[in-house]
């Protein structure tokens, strides 16, 4: 057996050429028009709902409100992102590999002087990069039209949170990003990748909340030991760790977290006490949930590399 | 003697049992036209990948220009161009903006590579349609655009595969010319094709390939001698008395074949044609044509792996063979040696 000799010349080299050709076709192509037009749209409706719906005189986080307050039968703003944001970072990644496959200029670009390290890099980058685009300007609208609305600026602590919930959202559609892309290696069908990163996102979303209430009820003692793992499992989705996240950084008065009803009865006894927590303990508060959206952002680029580096270039 | 830029040692590649490609040893020399011929699935896409350092060999080694694709592949491809078969480009990118991908790829500033897109389009005769889409492009010209791509690297070794494929006949022309045109700049090119008759008019040398083995390499008239017995062949057409023996009887002429009554083939080590004229007349025979017929590799083709598809397979073990059709490995094996 021949021993595995290190490969010489950086693993980065065309990385930015790859990010920059990719940024383009994102940009110009019409599905991210598509996108982004519901995006735009969402944050329009949203925005003027909320606009309309402000408590008058509640001084404090008036620009946080912008982003959390809604009108039945319309969720808020962050309600519709925790389903837009997978949405749009799916159609980034899912035929990000295959595509190039199918289009048989997977072999041309791999003959050239790069390594495959920089040409799936770059394209995880590319889509992080549009994603972290469109957020950022959907974000600055809606602070913008705020100010312009309600006629004051947002204080430090406001813009501070803003950021971090538009880091939170971005990590988050990393993590579907990263699932998409790893389909889009795994499967040589674009539509079939689509179509299997769609069905993990709705199982998440809408499936493992009404599954963790049988498990944990088959499996724990008692009724603590049953929330205990409801908690656990419930944290195991990506949509929960999302929501959990940017829950307690957008209401400062968020103490705890937990399964909602949990939150409904201490609040209902008293605890939820309305004192607003400093960024430094929401952010403590967070921090596991942050942590692990990256970290699950990492793992599956992780899982797309090894796949991709053992893939066989040939149609 | 001109320095080998391409060398393999024993190169192999298995895809769990199949054996893809089976120790492998090839040597290419600075400029030359080397042909790799050969079956669907013996072995010659993956042989090209695992010069590029695209795929790992299993075992053996490979050296081009002196670099290990494995070890230095980013070295390898800076020097090498690949076009691959049915090579694709970003068919909503323009003609130009998919070669200055490829020249960002490669690291070239950007006026360098301007100019470069600019002559390399120019000489493959896309300069007019350089900033369309290349979606609208037919066929030959991707294929030019491909070549236009390799151009841009400014290469010392060009690896096609199956160059030709799906072209038609006069853009298939065209290639050749464009191949000949590498060669006289003194670029190796390594080309893989199924189509014969091309590769003998462009290449130097061919390997013919065979279960992941070269089972034939040298030039067409060499492969013609191994495999047709002579390398020459003389088409006699004379009336008269019958003139196999006679001439079977001269020195140097390996096979007598009668075609019709007053046409025989004639196959020689050498151009036997004033022998065949004299013995014709000695015998009484009135002669009326005689022609010299340049071996072909075609024929050599054909004519080896007839030769090898007949009768039960030689195989033992009763393993299954990827390539039921090609199970003639032993005798395979006893040509070569």
């Amino acid at each position: 057996m021949i021993t595995k000799p290190a490969r010489e010349g950086s693993p980065w080299r065309g990385l930015w050429a790859v990010v920059a050709k990719e940024m383009a076709d994102h940009l110009t192509s019409v599905r991210m028009g598509i996108l982004e037009a519901i995006v735009l749209l969402t944050a329009a409706v949203t925005l003027y709902m909320a606009l309309q719906n402000l408590p008058s005189g509640s001084g404090e986080f008036l620009f946080l409100r912008l982003f959390t307050i809604s009108r039945d039968p319309l969720p808020a703003f962050v309600g519709f992102l925790g389903f837009l944001v997978p949405l749009i970072a799916i159609a980034l990644g899912f035929d990000s590999i295959n595509g190039e496959f199918n289009r048989r200029t997977l072999s041309r670009v791999l003959a050239q002087p790069i390594y495959r390290d920089a040409l799936l890099l770059g394209k995880f980058l590319a889509g992080l990069f549009t994603l972290a685009l469109v957020l950022t300007a959907i974000w600055l609208m809606i602070i913008g039209l705020g100010i312009f609305r309600l006629g004051v600026p947002p204080t430090g602590e406001e813009v501070a949170r803003g950021l971090l919930f538009l880091l939170a959202t971005i990590a988050y559609g990393g993590i579907w990003l990263g699932l998409a892309m790893v389909f889009s290696v795994r499967f040589r069908q674009p539509a079939t990748a689509a179509l299997a990163a769609i069905s993990v996102w709705l199982f998440f979303t809408v499936f493992w909340g009404m599954l963790i209430g049988l498990i944990a009820q088959g499996l724990a003692r008692g009724v603590a030991g049953q929330i205990q793992l409801e908690i656990f499992l419930a944290r195991l989705s990506p949509h929960t760790l999302y929501v959990e996240s940017i829950l307690a950084i957008l209401n400062p008065e968020v103490r705890a977290l937990g399964p909602l009803l949990i939150l409904q009865f201490l609040q209902l006894q008293g605890w939820g006490v309305r004192a607003p927590l400093p960024l430094s303990q929401s952010l403590l508060l967070v921090w596991p949930q942050l942590t692990g959206l990256i970290a699950g952002t990492i793992v599956l680029f992780a899982i797309g590399y090894v796949l991709f580096q053992r893939q066989e270039i040939r149609a | 003697m001109n320095e080998i830029v391409i060398e393999t040692q024993n190169l192999t590649k298995r895809y769990g049992e199949i054996v893809a490609v089976d120790g492998l040893n090839l040597k290419i020399r600075a400029g030359e036209v080397f042909g790799i011929l050969g079956p669907n699935g013996s072995g010659k896409t993956t042989t090209i990948l695992m010069l590029l350092g695209l795929t790992e060999p299993t075992d053996g080694w490979a050296r081009v220009l002196g670099f290990d694709p494995m070890r230095q592949p980013l070295e390898v491809k800076s020097r090498v161009g690949y076009l691959p078969d049915q090579v694709g480009f970003y068919d909503e990118l323009t003609a130009r903006e998919n070669l200055l991908y490829t020249a960002k790829l490669n690291g070239l500033s950007r006026p360098v590579a301007q100019r470069r897109i600019k002559d390399s389009l120019e000489r493959m005769g896309l300069k007019d349609v350089a900033d369309r889409r290349v979606g609208t492009f037919s066929r030959g010209m991707r294929q030019r655009l491909g070549v236009a791509e390799i151009l841009l690297k400014h290469p010392q070794v060009i690896i096609l595969d199956e160059p030709t494929l799906g072209l038609d006949p006069e853009a298939a022309r065209e290639f050749l010319q464009i191949i000949r045109a590498l060669k006289e700049e003194k670029i190796t090119v390594l080309l893989s094709s199924h189509l014969l008759h091309q590769v003998q008019a462009v290449c130097d040398r061919v390997g013919l390939f065979s279960q992941g083995k070269i089972v034939l390499e040298g030039t067409v008239v060499e492969l013609a001698r191994q495999v047709l017995g002579g390398a020459y062949r003389v088409q006699l057409r004379a009336v008269g008395p019958d003139l196999t023996q006679a001439l079977q009887k001269i020195p140097g002429v390996v096979n007598v074949k009668a075609l019709d009554a007053s046409v025989y083939q004639v196959e020689a080590q050498d151009d036997m044609r004033a022998e065949v004229a004299r013995v014709a007349v000695q015998a009484g025979a009135k002669l009326l044509a005689l022609g010299l017929e340049e071996p072909s590799l075609d024929e050599v083709y054909t004519r080896y792996f007839q030769d090898l598809s007949p009768g039960p397979s030689p195989k033992e073990g009763g393993e299954p063979s990827p390539f039921p059709h090609w199970e003639g490995d032993q005798r395979v094996r006893s040509l070569k040696g």
